[in-house]
Order: structure tokens, then C-alpha cells, then sequence
């Protein structure tokens, strides 16, 4: 299907282009993978996007693993199901390991290089684009490891060019529960440290 | 989640919220006066929603201690005039039936959601349609019907309570608005907006108290010879009523389509992109979504097949509507049936190559 | 000449369906003159059970209404909480209150819902022939304990009073009989006084047990009927006020 590799990033661009983003968000329970989901699926329709957000729910989340997709167009979305998504945050190797070789060829993987070893991405399509993200480490130099969502998110947003991370720090305090608005700061600037930090890194080629 | 789309206006902002809510805050905009629930995944957001929601408004929420009671509870506020619900996932909606058949006997309103799951049994808690028999067929004893929507999107879901509660109203019987998993977790941007209600007729019947007038009374029994026979022609004359004026369905690019796949709720979204991405490799293909499941759209599902074309039924169950559909199409053209059941979801890719082979044949037969 | 007795206006005049000697016309007649002595038969909403007491709305001239077998308390809930200026009650047998719908009546009293509970207790499920009812006693020949109730395997008799008055959420509980005049008195003066704890916004439910004889399934004369309700029922069933917060 396609000749290079340089075409097939040219087809990452195209998908760009098409507007029309699946992305599957994942980790361990605690780590804000629904809140990035509906973070992202948030600042998509303040932006007048149509958007889609679905969870995995109830008994499937217990025991640690959750995961979200979104799905983000400019016309009506048909599915909100993401089989093979466009584009993939991985929070830690349990999820990249679930949903790394899903990614379309093509597409977009943010990881968090602070759980997962370069090693395993081995398996990969190689035409994946891929960027290693410090995510834990930055949040807990921002003051708040729990922010590391917020970093994989900013590092994701910047490397799409979907929304600014200003965007989605506007957006934060509508899907960020009141009682956690004092984290409001660290999470923007968490989201900004994601954003600077893909703007300034290149992505991995396999 | 801080107060969103605040609805205090009549009408909201565009915002995002999971199925769940959005049917929630629609069924209180529509002038619910009472909600009876029992926990169960996937619709617990509906029941905590309504907890904070309802008491806000001088309203009534019970958690009930079991499905029988919730069904029982909506039967006694429904009784006195009230707008009354409840919501529950297919086991819970198992419970209920022997309240739901007292309903269509005594001819009360009522609207009951159903977030449907996987099943038989206590199955599991994954997205599933293995309830649609249950819900078109009436699902409890006795010849009834239920009214049964089937929406696809939050924002139709949102939109199928006002709806849900006027034909309740209207007609004097229970509306199930039939959800799945999905529907009920999944988040969309909503509008969600007070819709002027239609003119109803007046609730003569509900027991107010006798106060200066003949005793009320609300039942489902008839044991006088030939009263039942005679309820029962009641009742069917009102479904048949209801089969003529109240169908709803939306088609798709069937015009020119050589197959037609029927779905409704989320396995329609999942067609419609299918249809979308056939038509780009050039198979004609359509989509026909029923929107009322009862009563089923016989006559436009007919209609279009009175061209040759390939009938496709797909749903999230092992083929319960594909009966529908092989009904209402009377053997005119062939219908194929493609589903996955207990919490398996067919995907865009399924579908489409579905549509492909099915329309293999044709290829060759056109050139 | 002066009349010394009428029926009550919420009393409707229609023959009864009633065996010779049941208790349900006397238990009707209580309730009837309790909401005319209380005048608010222009408020008040009846549930009838499932059982012999389902036709209770041909005799009872409020409204009413007709609910599945045992979920009357739960009806009642819904009835209450939309129209608290509503005056509710439940009419409700043995096997519809203490078999079927043992888990609406025991939550409707833990949630203290604001209702009147007339629980008749004929020890026998009258409407389907004469079975073994929860509240059958030991040794009692019924369609379905044909050597008598045997404790062993069929269980001892359900004290659904002695039950109900541990709940916080029960304000009210006696239980009374309808065998003789003097009980007959009792039992209307209980039956008003839940009424009345409703009608002052007491809050919490008030259930009356009504031991009534069934002499049809307990294949007896309505004279000896009357009696056994004396000898034998009440040794099981003690009458008396189990609660009154």
C-alpha cells in the first residue's frame, strides 16, 4: 500500500488533515486517564468540534487498567467506537502493550517514558510516529505527580497541532470535579510543560 | 463534575455529558415530578444523577429496595396523575415486567429506560441489544404493548424523553426508551432544552381523592365473563392507533442503494459509517434506522423493498429485529442478518465487509 | 322509631362476595366508618392486594386501586411521596403481605413511610383455595399441609408485627381481631388511630394486623370460626400494641 516511509508520514498529515482524530487514551486506575479523556473531548467542543467521548466502565476498569477513546470530527460523528485509533497515549506498559500494535500505520504514539522502557516498542508498525514522554517526572518536578496525565495530554495536543494547551487549561475547570480546583495550576502548567516539551523533541523513528 | 448547563432558563448551553445524565436532566426538564431506581451498571449515573437533582427541585427520588418495588413505586405515583420513572439494565428490566403488564392493564403512563447489557442472566455489564424481543413484545403476561424508542445519539436519547413522557401521557401507556452501555456512558455534546408541552388529555382517571365525585378507581382485573375480552379490544384499538400515527424512522442514501442495512441506536452509528466508507469504494449502500422499535416501521422498510436490493439487519444480539425487518419485508427481497451478542460490538470494519460480500454477487451480475 | 345503626356513606351498598362469617366485611366496615369519622374520604387513596380482599374498591367507595400481588406498600410509596396531603393505605392479606411482598412491606416501614397498613391475618391463602400461608399455625390442616403444619421443613408461624415494630421507620404497630364486639371496638379504635398519625404528619408507617376468621379454609362453622381465632390464634398471635412511638 504504501512505497516509504516519507509517504506514510505523508498520510499522517493527510489523517490530520481528513479532521477527523480517534485517539485512545490508557493506563492504570489513578492515573487521570478519564479525566484527560474528557479533558480532551471537552476542549474539542468548546472549540465547536464535534466530539465523542466513551469510557470503559464498571467491572472492566476494576483491577487497575482504564482506558478511553475519543473521537473528534467536523461532521456528526457515526461510531464512537475506536477499533484502530489514529493516535494512542499510553500511560504505562500494561496499555501499550494492549493497544500499541492497534495504532493505525501511520498514527501517533505518546508514551510515558517514565514507566515504559523504549524496549517495548519493539513490536510496533514502523511507520508509527512516537514520542517518549517524561510524563512522571515532569509532574513531580511540577509538585504533583498526579499531573502527569496533564503532561502526556499538552505533549499529544502540540504534537497533533489539535488545540493549544491553553485551550484545554481554559477547559479544565469544567470537567475537573470543584473540590479539586486547587490543582488547577499545576495542571495547566503541566499541560504547558507536555506542549514545550514536544515542541522541542523529535519523535523516535524505528 | 461542577454544575454544568445549568437548564434554569429552559435551555441549556451545548455541553458534553454521558448518555446517562443527559436523559436524566431531560426527563426533569420535561416536568418528571418522580424518580424509583435501583442500582445497576451501566445506568448508576442516572440514579445518583437524579439523587441530587430531583430533591433540588422540590421533586421525589427513591432508591428503591428492588426493581419490583421501583416499577411499583412509578405504578403508585402514576396512579395519582404524576410523571413518574424509572431506569435499570436488563436484569433489573427482567424484574420489572410483572409491573409493566399491570401497567398496559390498568393503562397508566409511565416511562422506563433501559440501559441494556449483556445477557442471559446476570451476563455482564458490556453494551449489548439482546432486549429488543423483550421490549417490542411487551415482555411481561397479556397481550400489551409497550411504546419503545430507540435513540442513537445522547442528544436523541436526550430528546426521546419529552417525547417518552407526552406519548405516556397521550396514550396511557409505558414508553420504554431502550438504551444500551454505550449510549448510557458514552459522552457527546448536548442541547438540552424545556419543550413546551403538546396539548394532553386531561387526567380524569387518576385517583386525587374523591372529593365531590364518584370514587375513582385504577385496576387491571376484569372478571366479569367477556370484560377482559372487551378491555383487551380496548387496548389493541389504542395500539393500533398508536401503529398508525406514531412510527418514527430516518433512511439513509437508500434511493439508489443495491443494500440496505437496518439498524437502530448505536449499531446504527456504526452501519452509518460503514455506509459511508462503502459508498467511497462504490458499493450503493443505505441505511434504515428505525427510531421506534414498537411500532416498528413496517410500511417504509416495505416500501423499500419493492426494489431488488440486499436487506442487511445488524445489531448487538444474536438477531431478535432481523424478525421485524423479515416480516415487514414478506420474503420480497432476501435478508441477511449480521449481530454479535454479549458485549460483543460489531465494528465498522465487520460491517463493511459484510457489505462487500453481500454485494459481491451484483458486481458480477452489472457490470 | 330511631335508627341506632347505619352504614357508613364510604361504605357502598353492594352484596357481598364474602364467605359466611369472614372477617374482610367487618374489616371493610371499620375502615369505611374510621374515613367518614375522620371526613376525609375526599383524600384518601386505597390499594387493594391480591387476594380475597382484591374487589375491596366494590365495597370501599374511595379512590382506589388495584396492585400485583404484594407490592401494595411499595405503590403506596409512590402514591405518598408524589401527594403527601394524600391520606394512603394498604388493604392487604397474609399471603400478599407476609409471603409475596414480605420485602416491600419490611422496606416501606424501615424508609418510615408516611402510610396505613390494614394487615389481614386469616392464617390461610383464602383466594386460591385454602394453602399454607406464612402465617398458618403449627398443626393446621391446610390444601398444602394436609397432615397440619409441620414446623420442620415448613416453618413456624411469620410474626410480621413482632417484625415490623423493631424498625425504627414503624411508628405504629398493634395487633387487633375482629372475633367478638369488644375486639371489633378495639380493632376500629386502632385502625382510626393510624389514620390519625397520618393525618397529623407522624412520621413513619403504622401497620394494624387484623386477625380475621376464615371459616370457609379452616372448615369450620363461622360460630366456631370466631371461637378459634379466641382459642388457638391468639396463643401465636398475641394481641395487644407492639409500638406506639
Amino acid at each position: 500500500m504504501y512505497d516509504t516511509k516519507h509517504e506514510i508520514r505523508n498520510t499522517r498529515y493527510q489523517l490530520r488533515k481528513t479532521n477527523y482524530e480517534e485517539v485512545i487514551i490508557a493506563g492504570f486506575g489513578g492515573q487521570g486517564i478519564i479525566l484527560a479523556g474528557k479533558l480532551l473531548a471537552q476542549t474539542a467542543m468548546t472549540a465547536g468540534r464535534e466530539v465523542t467521548y466513551m469510557p470503559a466502565y464498571g467491572a472492566e476498569v476494576r483491577g487497575g487498567t482504564a482506558n478511553c477513546a475519543v473521537v473528534i470530527a467536523d461532521e456528526p460523528i457515526a461510531s464512537p467506537l475506536v477499533s484502530r485509533p489514529n493516535s494512542l497515549i499510553a500511560m504505562n506498559k500494561a496499555s501499550l502493550n494492549k493497544f500499541g500494535g492497534r495504532v493505525k500505520p501511520g498514527g501517533l504514539l505518546v508514551f510515558n517514558s517514565s514507566l515504559i522502557d523504549e524496549k517495548n516498542l519493539d513490536s510496533l508498525d514502523e511507520t508509527i510516529d512516537i514520542l517518549p514522554v517524561p510524563a512522571d517526572e515532569f509532574a513531580v518536578e511540577l509538585g504533583n505527580q498526579k499531573a502527569s496525565n496533564m503532561v502526556a495530554l499538552g505533549a499529544y495536543l502540540q504534537k497533533t497541532g489539535l488545540f493549544s494547551a491553553d485551550a484545554a487549561a481554559q477547559a479544565l475547570p469544567d470537567v475537573l470535579a470543584r473540590r479539586y480546583h486547587k490543582t488547577l495550576p499545576v495542571n495547566t502548567k503541566a499541560l504547558h510543560r507536555g506542549a514545550k516539551f514536544a515542541k522541542t523533541t523529535d519523535s523516535i523513528q524505528l | 463534575m461542577r454544575e454544568k448547563g445549568d437548564t434554569s432558563n429552559g435551555v441549556s448551553e451545548r455541553t458534553l455529558r454521558c448518555g446517562n445524565e443527559a436523559l436524566a436532566e431531560a426527563a426533569v426538564l420535561a416536568g418528571l415530578d418522580a424518580y424509583f431506581g435501583y442500582p445497576i451498571t451501566p445506568q448508576n449515573e442516572v440514579t445518583a444523577y437524579m439523587s441530587k437533582r430531583m430533591p433540588e427541585q422540590g421533586r421525589v427520588f427513591i432508591q428503591s429496595e428492588s426493581e419490583l418495588a421501583a416499577i411499583n413505586m412509578v405504578f403508585g405515583a402514576s396512579a395519582t396523575g404524576k410523571r413518574a420513572m424509572t431506569s435499570s439494565s436488563s436484569p433489573g428490566i427482567s424484574l420489572m415486567q410483572e409491573g409493566m403488564s399491570y401497567l398496559a392493564g390498568a393503562e397508566l403512563p409511565a416511562v422506563v429506560v433501559n440501559v441494556m447489557r449483556g445477557g442471559p442472566g446476570l451476563g455482564n455489564i458490556a453494551p449489548s441489544q439482546g432486549d429488543y424481543f423483550q421490549a417490542t413484545r411487551g415482555g411481561g403476561h397479556g397481550d400489551y404493548r409497550t411504546i419503545v424508542l430507540g435513540p442513537s445519539t445522547v442528544q436523541e436519547l436526550a430528546d426521546c424523553m419529552p417525547l417518552a413522557f407526552d406519548l405516556a401521557d397521550k396514550y396511557r401507556m409505558t414508553v420504554v426508551v431502550l438504551a444500551d452501555g454505550i449510549l448510557g456512558q458514552m459522552m457527546e455534546p448536548v442541547v438540552l432544552q424545556e419543550k413546551p408541552r403538546p396539548e394532553l388529555p386531561p387526567k380524569d382517571w387518576a385517583l386525587t381523592g374523591a372529593q365531590g365525585r364518584e370514587q375513582n378507581i385504577v385496576r387491571s382485573l376484569w372478571l366479569k365473563e367477556g370484560a377482559l375480552e372487551e378491555h383487551n379490544y380496548k387496548l389493541q384499538a389504542k395500539y393500533r392507533q398508536v401503529q398508525e400515527t406514531e412510527v418514527r424512522c430516518e433512511d439513509y442514501k437508500i434511493d439508489d442503494a443495491d443494500i440496505i442495512v437496518i439498524a437502530y441506536g448505536v449499531a446504527a452509528r456504526i452501519v452509518r459509517s460503514a455506509v459511508n466508507r462503502a459508498r467511497q469504494e462504490g458499493v450503493k449502500a443505505g441505511l434504515i434506522r428505525p427510531i421506534t422499535l414498537w411500532p416498528f416501521p413496517h410500511e417504509q422498510i416495505s416500501r423499500a423493498a419493492e426494489e431488488f436490493r440486499i436487506f442487511l439487519t445488524v445489531e448487538m444480539s444474536c438477531g431478535q429485529m432481523v424478525e421485524d425487518v423479515k416480516l415487514a419485508v414478506a420474503g420480497k427481497v432476501p435478508v441477511l442478518f449480521y449481530g454479535r451478542p454479549g458485549g460483543g460490538i460489531p465494528t465498522v470494519d465487520d460491517v463493511l465487509e459484510n457489505i462487500r460480500q453481500l454485494t459481491l454477487p451484483l458486481k458480477r451480475l452489472v457490470p | 322509631m330511631k335508627a341506632v345503626f347505619a352504614r357508613t356513606p364510604s361504605l357502598k351498598d353492594q352484596p357481598t362476595h364474602y364467605c359466611p362469617g369472614c372477617g374482610h366485611g367487618i374489616a371493610h366496615r371499620l375502615v369505611a366508618e374510621v374515613i367518614d369519622e375522620l371526613d376525609i374520604r375526599g383524600r384518601t387513596i386505597g390499594i387493594a392486594p391480591v387476594g380475597c380482599s382484591v374487589l375491596a374498591y366494590d365495597y370501599l367507595d374511595v379512590d382506589m386501586v388495584e396492585v400485583a400481588h404484594g407490592r401494595a406498600p411499595a405503590v403506596a410509596t409512590g402514591m405518598k411521596r408524589t401527594n403527601p396531603d394524600k391520606i394512603i393505605f394498604s388493604y392487604q392479606g397474609d399471603g400478599d403481605l407476609a409471603a409475596i411482598g414480605t420485602g416491600e412491606i419490611i422496606h416501606a416501614a424501615h424508609r418510615g413511610e408516611q402510610i396505613t397498613v390494614i394487615f389481614i391475618n386469616n392464617a390461610v391463602f383464602g383466594m386460591t383455595g385454602g394453602q399454607m400461608a406464612p402465617t398458618t399455625i403449627p398443626g393446621q390442616v391446610t390444601a398444602t399441609t394436609p397432615v397440619g403444619r409441620e414446623v420442620v421443613g415448613q416453618g413456624y408461624p411469620l410474626q410480621v408485627s413482632e417484625l415490623l415494630a423493631v424498625l425504627p421507620g414503624a411508628v405504629y404497630v398493634e395487633r387487633c381481631s375482629v372475633h367478638n364486639p369488644a375486639r371489633i371496638l378495639r380493632a376500629k379504635k386502632a385502625i382510626k388511630h393510624g389514620f390519625e398519625l397520618q393525618l397529623n404528619g407522624t412520621h413513619g408507617l403504622s401497620l394494624i394486623e387484623v386477625l380475621s376468621p376464615c371459616p370457609t379454609y379452616w372448615r369450620m362453622t363461622p360460630a366456631k370460626a370466631m371461637e378459634w381465632v379466641e382459642t388457638e390464634m391468639t396463643k401465636v398471635f398475641p394481641l395487644g400494641c407492639l409500638k406506639d412511638v
